[in-house]
């Protein structure tokens, strides 16, 4: 007992003698790596296999190297070309050696490249390529001869826009634009313009599935927050049961509903509402598109706004009532302000999954039903313009993460729960 | 929802229009899917209810989709039995085997992230947490097309290890959401209580922590297993002619050859649906109750 003052003057010391404050700084760090070393392997395996893709796509959208690669000299000529006066013997001669030395694959690519640029490259590229082995000076007149159109200035003229290694032109080209050949964004010309209407389709359908599975979610959700536990768990396997079943087997199921000699149509017929010949067109439209996308999402909207109004306790509105409230009063000024929420959680996530939609617009939505997802999915797949796609991704992936941003700041992404 | 018996007869209008408009929207749900089932049993090639099936003829019923589907050929049509190569069965088995070994894969991945991530001296957790959920978010179409420029490159493009690695990571999140938060009630003095009884970490885990979110892995791994399952954009884009799973060869019964033995196929996917719902309610129940907390 005696010794007791002398301890309490110097630092606190665990049972082994290290200060204690070093000692749990010692532990917190071992804790801390522990955590780190715990998220290390899925976190690097993320990153390989998802985000590292994904960064890599979407540089191809601002991309211009390959063109650079094929044809160095040609550019470096180019730089020295007032754009007025006729296309000179170095000209020719620079894009003779380039095209010589360049690998015919890497031919094929660029000159692909170059058709976006100015419809008519491809097909002058293969024929003057084809006979450049036997090319002799002046390269003038030997190109010519392959093909005149190497005396339009548009061709010379076009390089231009492909001339640095960095390019906006497919952001430009994913809202309708293009560049003139100063570099100048212009409007793309009339029957080459499809994607403004493609973005505004896309929004425009997402708004209107957003909302009509509010609308219907709504009264649905507090129905099943309202209801004694028993009852409401059976209507709950109701929602839940198109959530677990497979996306493809619910388009088949609306497919049989909605067709022309689908059910649908064969009841209103039968009874008597619809006459045979009119019946309605409910697939391969705008509107299969706005009905299954509705129906698949609705899950996604009923229960985040009925865990938010499994929160509320009911003696609010009965308070409510009780200060003089009339029931429907009570239900707008009381309880619907509490599922805010719930709506904002529920709006933000159908929308996000609606904007980037691709299989249900694919294969119920016809012609005007296709949304700028399946156009990525063209451009990946069919025309091959792969610059295009990775713009239209990213912008799409932009917006996205803009309202997953908003999502977290409101609602935190630590609160999604699921089933 | 008996009314009270002072309710006016506005409000019992109201009421009653409400509960109906409730049903409507549950029956837009369920009605699709429960039209299936019956006419999966039709006997016609085409996808409409017959006269003849209304009036509930039997002859107008029969299993013909059924063995189609499951390649009993001689049972077909007698021009179709020499077309005896069977697309859906192949399909199912390559789809399950998928499934499995990505659920595996993304189960071990995603709660060692959820383990992580719930420490409270994790670094930048917010973030990470954001980044191991973004595969959620992300439109699956810009997944499908990063990996498919990506894979070609590192030659896994039509390969199992590619698909499996792209399922992975698809279903990690579910496994990490859950995981998590079944790990939000869990009381680390229990860990503690163990070690101080002489555990090793690797031993209180496995007898203490493991037991506990046990439901959350399980419910997660159900999450990735039906997503890998149900798999179809990112097949499309990095699955060759030897990866065709039970999606893709619905893909192609619904694009070009549609016959009702997709829906065959659809009725057993949703009577698996359903068991698997089954399944989540009872682990939910179950982690309920281990964990002490009653419904309320």
């Amino acid at each position: 007992m005696s010794t007791a003052p002398a301890t309490i003057d110097g630092p606190l010391l665990t049972a082994d003698g290290v200060p204690l404050k070093e000692s749990l700084q010692k532990s917190l760090r071992r804790s801390r790596l522990r955590a780190v070393l715990l998220v290390a392997p899925p976190l690097l395996f993320l990153i390989f296999v998802f985000v590292i893709p994904i960064g890599n796509m979407l540089t191809r959208s601002v991309d211009d190297n390959l063109i650079n690669d094929v044809l160095p000299q040609t550019f470096e000529v180019f730089e020295s070309w007032d754009k007025k006066s006729e296309p000179s013997e170095a000209m020719f001669e620079a894009f003779y050696n380039d095209l010589k030395a360049a690998e015919r694959t890497d031919i094929g690519k660029a000159s692909v490249r170059m058709n976006y640029a100015l419809p008519g490259w491809r097909s002058l590229i293969k024929i003057t390529a084809r006979k450049i082995k036997r090319m002799n000076p002046p390269y003038k007149e030997a190109f010519v001869a392959a093909d005149d159109r190497w005396l339009e200035m548009d061709y010379w003229k076009s390089l231009g826009i492909m001339k640095d290694r960095f390019t906006l032109g497919y952001y430009w080209n994913a809202i309708d634009r293009t560049y003139d050949f100063d570099k100048n964004v212009i409007m793309q010309d009339e029957e080459r313009r499809v994607y403004n209407l493609l973005w505004w389709r896309t929004i425009k359908v997402s708004i209107i599935v957003t909302l009509a599975c509010l609308l219907l979610a709504y009264p649905v959700a507090y129905l099943l927050a309202t209801l004694p536990m028993r009852i409401a768990n059976l209507l709950m396997i109701c929602v839940l049961m198109p959530f677990w079943t497979s996306l493809l087997v619910r388009i088949v199921a609306w497919m049989i509903m909605l067709q022309q000699n689908g059910v649908v149509n064969d009841t209103l017929v039968a009874a008597g509402i619809l006459s045979d010949e009119n019946r309605l067109a409910m697939m391969y439209n705008f509107n299969g598109t706005i009905i299954v996308m509705t129906q698949i999402l609705l899950p996604f909207m009923i229960l985040p706004i009925y865990s938010v109004m499994k929160t509320i306790p009911p003696s609010y509105m009965k308070a409510a009532q009780n200060l003089g409230a009339t029931p429907t009063l009570a239900f707008i000024r009381v309880y619907m302000p509490q599922t805010i929420p719930g709506i904002g959680a529920g709006c933000i996530l159908v929308f996000i999954v609606a904007i980037g939609y691709y299989i249900t617009p694919e294969l119920v939505g016809g012609k005007d039903g296709r949304l700028i997802g399946n156009m990525v999915a063209y451009h990946m797949q069919r025309s091959l313009n792969w610059g295009l796609a990775a713009a239209m991704g990213t912008i799409l992936l932009i917006l996205i993460l803009l309202m997953y941003w908003v999502y977290d700041k409101i609602i935190g992404i630590d609160n999604m729960k699921m089933g | 929802m008996a009314l009270p018996i002072y309710t006016t007869p506005g409000q019992r209008l109201w009421h009653y229009t409400y509960l109906t408009f409730c049903g409507f929207v549950l029956f837009f749900l369920v009605a699709p899917l429960v039209a299936v089932i019956p006419l999966s049993f039709t006997s016609t090639p085409f996808l409409n209810f017959t006269p003849e099936m209304l009036a509930l003829d039997p002859d107008a019923f029969s299993i013909r989709w059924y063995k189609a589907l499951f390649g009993i050929c001689s049972a077909v049509d007698d021009s179709a039995s020499t077309m005896c190569h069977n697309k859906w069965m192949t399909g199912a088995g390559r789809s399950l085997y998928y499934a499995v070994i990505s659920t595996v894969l993304a189960t071990f991945l995603g709660t060692l992230a959820a383990l992580g991530l719930s420490n409270e001296h994790m670094p930048a957790k917010r973030a990470i947490m954001a980044l191991m959920i973004s595969p959620l978010i992300v439109p699956l179409i810009i997944t499908a097309a990063g990996m498919a420029f990506f894979f070609a490159r590192v030659n896994l493009s039509n390969t199992d290890a590619g698909i499996i690695l792209a399922y992975t990571i698809l279903g990690m999140p579910f496994v990490v959401i859950t995981v998590t938060s079944t790990l939000v009630g869990f009381d680390r003095s229990l860990m503690r209580a163990g070690a101080n009884l002489g555990g090793t970490p690797a031993y209180n885990f496995f007898k203490i922590q493991m037991p506990l979110i046990a439901p959350g892995m399980i419910s997660g791994a159900l999450f990735a297993f039906i997503t890998a399952f149900d798999e179809i954009v990112i097949i499309l884009f990095i699955g060759g002619p030897d990866q065709h799973t039970l999606p893709r060869q619905m893909w192609s019964g619904i694009r070009q050859e549609i016959s009702p033995t997709i829906l065959s196929a659809a009725t057993i996917l949703v009577l698996f649906s359903v068991l698997l719902l089954t399944t989540l309610e009872l682990l939910r129940r179950r982690s309920e109750r281990i964990r002490g907390i009653t419904p309320h």
